[in-house]
């Protein structure tokens, strides 16, 4: 029986590395990486190279980044994944002490208005709230799996502690405040919750309380002035010229334009002329839209569709509950910050700083992605018979 | 897995894949259903046009003397980008700029505000350009300011000096045609919206007004335009195309530089002679057009400004003076956009009229003092009675009964207040036929239409005014309800729909609401002069490019004939000058060599002046000569400039003297400004033309 995209083959034991991986989700990662690293590039070089600065500053961190981030992917599939729940608490607790740190002032620093970085010696970076995805995903699939023997689905008890756990890290990051994180992890824990097989009174009451929080918070003023403005700017994008409606504009504009083929691979004047501010991070995929046109661009959407798929065919063959829910949180995660990225990218969705997956230059975005892929593999290797 | 798990994850599977599906749709929408949209967005983010400005081409007189030319002139100009981000948004800097330059503060305030920026009524003078351009303060710095704010960019901030084309109207021989020519300014935001179909560059000037507006495509040229690549700092990173101005083609017209000032002047003296009569004499127009094609050979309005104030910068007091009442609205063209009762010139289509209804112009009429019209007397001029006289006389002494009588009768022949369905209306037909109640046509912008009053038109009036009329005591304003006025009133209110005796009797001399342009009445008698031919009035002659080809030809164009014999025009023609030999012109005409046919007019105008003093009457004389062989139509109009003859005929007379160089009672031909007739043939362009001195 050959694998097909929708069904995962089952790998009673990893027998070596690579082996027991499943091949069209490691292979859509490897695409969408190198595709990522020429965007980079594409992004960066000019601009560097017109200031007088080494061209290839960007694509040399990013691509140390990709190495680290295969690395810590690796990482994730050595051990059993099951064995990982034993560091949950450590790795939930780290992230909520991260947190808690880029709130400090002196220790956290703000970008584009929002706290989310602590700055480490010798320029780097690095963002709690990525570490935090992976945190509440595997703490939530523990509590949500684990349960007493004379039932098969999770309690209220357990329902409450799952969001007990998650709400921390979400209201910290609330603080930052990073709207579109908050988003995309909440979006990952009431999939989670739902597909865990809780009651669904549980599910729809979210439903409910995301509704309501979310209209409350524009009413309200929880939205700082600019998250107001940039929701303003998605409304009305002549509202603001100067600021994130003129970033709105331009990115649409610029995916617009690369028209079907695209202007060529280093050859957009958009990107060239750095008019879209953050093209190598949050506005990657405007450089795609611009230089590889709709062929290129459809075809990272499709790289991106194989690894939801594979994704979901490996939380459908698992027989454990704790993989399966693994497996849930990281494609809502990854699925909700793809629509998250380019629906902003694309003129869809309001301005939200969140990068694009696999792509976008960044460290800390990249280690979680991939750490989340080493997870899907993890699963796959060790699927029971 | 059970069964719920299984249905959620389809659920939750179903919904991810929908978000792609999203994706897909919308990254469809942008690259290949909208691609063009945004690729010319991002053309117009990422190119710069950095514009030369053409040449503007000459404006000469049919001689070749240049009446608007160009000069370099030194600019000191604003940048407000610069300035806004000031801390007092460049107040300080602009007053310092101002007192450098000897100008006053409010004025270059005025001029450097976008008109978008100050209240709808004090926006005369303000920039019609757009932010983003160099805004000038002067065209005409001396040179040694100029360098100063070069050199100490420190104190003046935001403020540059640089040297622009200024366009310049010389003023040879005296001419001033300010609402002629018109004026050339800066793009306003609607000019480069493209709307009108034209693309413009930003720092092009284009014209504004008069020859300048109406011929601006011909006269503006192509400017130079290098296109460059930049990036979001505006850094250049590539050229994409580099074209070298077009310099814009030259524009001939018919005008004669010494004929057009002699004009201005015949007006103004004939304006000032009526203020010493004592009238109010607030306006006035002349024109004199060549009877045989309609070419304008000069034209002139009064009050006049100097046209070159709008490329000096208008101070504020400028600008309100050109719409000020006190100084008779110099920016209106009396001649295209003036309406006036025609009064007794108007008794030459009355007697179209009559002819057409089957009287005899070769008959005896009684001129009474008076003629009954229902209940009202309607008085002769001057209530005087001048027995039984020919119609010719009648036409010379401007007897009024005469044509009551006709009107009336003709009225009531009609039916009266309950008319026929096939009323005749010889008066209306007669003043239709001589297009009364359409524009001329003259290649100038913004020319009035007269009014012809007849069934339609009073019907539609009535319409829009009847509620007022018939609610009169509760919608009039207090001072308004005399008892005269309600009468009246009461009177619109019950048959203001209808055509009364009292209209078509005040139609048949002019008056009521009959209103016509001075340029009008000069088509409408040249017409009679050439025969019955409506010529359509030109100013252009041709367009001619720089390297002297002849680009367009302006051919005149016939509108159509007066629908009357030759025989009436042959009379018509003979009684006119008989005015002019023994009739209401003969005074002013006496010792004159050269035989003149014409019309007074003497209108009655009804309301007040601002200042509460009751209207003057217009003076108004239409003529054309030579008699015996017509070739120029003259007409001079001043408004509450009393009697026609004593103030216009007499300011016609001097127009003719310069016309055919009659000094004394002799005339010189070698002194006329045409000894062979308008020029046929179109003169050498240049700068240097000098005019012509006999």
């Amino acid at each position: 029986m050959s694998s097909s995209l929708f069904t995962a083959r089952r790998r009673p034991t990893r027998l070596s590395w690579m082996q027991g991986f499943d091949p069209f989700l490691t292979v859509a990662v490897g695409g969408l990486l190198i595709i990522g690293t020429l965007l980079v590039y594409a992004a960066t070089k000019n601009w560097y190279a017109s200031v007088g600065l080494d061209p290839q500053y960007y694509v040399k961190r990013h691509f140390i980044n990709i190495l680290i981030g295969i690395f810590l992917a690796f990482g994730t599939t050595l051990i059993d994944y099951r064995l990982l729940r034993a560091y949950t608490p450590i790795v939930w607790g780290l992230s909520v002490l991260g947190l808690i740190a880029v709130l400090i002032p002196g220790v956290g620093s703000t970008v584009n208005g929002a706290k989310a970085w602590i700055s480490l010696p010798g320029g780097f970076q690095i963002q709690p709230a990525e570490l935090a995805k992976i945190a509440i995903i595997i703490g939530l699939s523990m509590i949500l799996s684990e349960r007493a023997h004379d039932r098969d689905d999770p309690s209220h008890k357990d329902v409450a502690k799952a969001l007990a756990i998650s709400a921390i890290p979400i209201v910290l990051i609330l603080l930052q405040p990073d709207m579109g994180t908050v988003f995309i992890i909440s979006a990952s824990v009431v999939a989670m919750i739902a597909v865990s097989g809780a009651p669904s009174r549980w599910i729809a009451g979210l439903l409910i309380v995301a509704l309501v929080g979310g209209f409350a918070a524009v009413k309200v003023g929880v939205l700082s002035d600019y998250q107001v403005k940039r929701l303003q700017s998605f409304v009305d994008p002549t509202a603001d010229p100067q600021s994130s409606g003129y970033q709105l504009r331009q990115s649409r504009i610029t995916v617009g334009s690369g028209g079907l083929i695209g202007k060529g691979l280093f050859n957009g004047p958009q990107t060239n002329g750095r008019f879209v501010p953050e093209q190598q991070t949050d506005f990657i995929f405007t450089v795609a839209g611009e230089e590889l046109g709709f062929l290129g661009s459809s075809f990272i959407l499709l790289l991106f569709l194989i690894i939801l798929l594979r994704a979901f065919a490996i939380a459908r063959r698992t027989q454990d509950p704790f993989g399966r829910m693994v497996c849930v949180g990281v494609i809502a995660w990854f699925a909700f910050q793809l629509f998250e990225n380019l629906g902003m990218t694309m003129g869809l969705m309001p301005m939200t700083g969140v990068p694009l997956p696999f792509m976008s230059y960044g460290g800390s975005s990249m280690f979680a992605n991939m750490i989340g892929v080493g997870l899907l593999q993890n699963i796959h290797a060790r699927q029971r018979g | 897995m059970n069964q719920r798990t299984r249905l959620s994850m389809l659920v939750t599977q179903t919904l991810i894949l929908s978000l792609m599906l999203a994706l897909f749709g919308r990254l469809f929408y942008l690259q290949v259903g909208a691609g063009a949209k945004y690729r010319d967005a991002a053309l117009s983010i990422q190119s710069r046009d950095i514009v030369t400005p053409a040449t503007r081409g000459l404006i000469v007189d049919s001689s070749g003397v240049p009446l608007a030319l160009n000069r370099v002139g030194l600019a000191v100009t604003v940048d407000r980008s610069t300035l806004d981000k000031q801390k007092d948004q460049g107040a300080a800097v602009l007053k310092r700029t101002s007192k450098l330059l000897g100008l006053k503060y409010a004025d270059v305030f005025r001029r450097t505000r976008l008109c978008g920026e100050l209240p709808k009524a004090n926006q005369s003078g303000c920039w019609t350009g757009t932010r983003y351009q160099p805004i000038p303060i002067t065209k005409d710095a001396d040179p040694n300011k100029a360098l100063q704010i070069v050199e100490r960019s420190d104190l003046f901030p935001g403020i540059d000096s640089m040297p622009v084309a200024v366009r310049n109207y010389p003023g040879l021989a005296g001419v001033n045609a300010a609402h002629e020519l018109g004026y050339v300014g800066p793009l306003t935001e609607a000019d480069l919206s493209g709307l009108n179909g034209t693309r413009y560059f930003r720092s092009e000037s284009v014209g504004k007004a008069g020859l300048e507006l109406q011929y601006d495509t011909y006269l503006r040229g192509k400017p130079g335009i290098k296109t460059v690549i930049v990036d979001r700092k505006e850094s250049v990173t590539s050229e994409s195309r580099n074209t070298l101005p077009i310099p814009g083609s030259h524009l001939v017209t018919s005008l004669d530089a010494r004929l057009q000032a002699s004009t201005e002047s015949a007006l103004a003296d004939a304006v000032l002679r009526a203020r010493a009569s004592g009238y109010r004499a607030d306006s006035g127009a002349a024109i004199v057009m060549d009877v045989k094609t309609g070419r304008i050979l000069s034209i002139a309005s009064y009050p006049t400004y100097d046209p070159n104030i709008w490329e000096k910068g208008l101070t504020v007091q400028q600008a309100k003076d050109l719409f000020s009442d006190a100084k008779g609205v110099p920016a209106l063209s009396r001649a295209l956009q003036g309406q006036y009762a025609p009064a007794s010139t108007f008794k030459a289509v009355s007697v179209v009229a009559a002819a057409a209804a089957g009287y005899n112009l070769n008959a005896t009429y009684s001129c009474p003092a008076s003629v009954k019209v229902g209940n009202r007397d309607f008085q002769n001029f001057e209530s005087k009675s001048q027995g039984t006289i020919s119609m010719k006389q009648a036409i010379a002494i401007s007897c009024d009964t005469i044509w009551y009588q006709i009107a009336f009768d003709q009225w009531l022949k009609d039916g009266g207040l309950f008319p026929k369905s096939n009323a005749k209306d010889y008066f209306f037909t007669a003043a239709r036929s001589f297009q009364m109640a359409q524009k001329t046509g003259i290649d100038l912008p913004s020319e009035s239409v007269g009014r012809v009053p007849d069934r339609q038109w009073r019907l539609d009036w009535y319409k829009q005014n009847k509620n007022y009329f018939c609610n009169y005591s509760t919608r009039a304003k207090k001072s308004q309800l005399t008892p005269f006025l309600i009468a009246l009133a009461h009177e619109n209110c019950l048959d203001g729909d209808k055509i009364r005796g009292g209209d078509a009797v005040n139609f048949s001399i002019g008056q009521g609401d009959t209103v016509i342009t001075p340029l009008k009445l000069t088509q409408m008698y040249a017409a009679i002069a050439n025969g019955g031919t409506i010529w359509q009035p030109t100013v252009g002659r041709a367009v001619v490019g720089t390297n002297g080809k002849v680009i367009k030809e302006i051919t005149p164009v016939a509108l159509g004939k007066i629908g009357a014999s030759s025989s009436t025009i042959a009379f018509l023609q003979d009684a006119l000058h008989q005015v002019v030999v023994s009739g209401t012109a003969a005074g002013s005409f006496i010792g004159f060599p050269v035989p003149v046919s014409g019309k007074t007019g003497t209108a009655e105008v009804f309301g007040l002046n601002t200042n509460g003093t009751k209207k003057d009457n217009t003076s108004w004389f239409a003529s054309f000569a030579p008699s015996n062989k017509p070739r120029y139509a003259v007409v001079m109009m001043v408004s509450q400039g009393g009697f026609g003859a004593s103030t216009s005929a007499v300011g016609v007379r001097k127009i003719y003297q310069t016309l055919f160089g009659v000094t004394g009672s002799t005339v010189d031909p070698t002194k006329a400004i045409y000894p062979s007739g308008p020029p046929k043939g179109l003169p050498v362009i240049s700068p240097t033309t000098k005019v012509k001195t006999q």
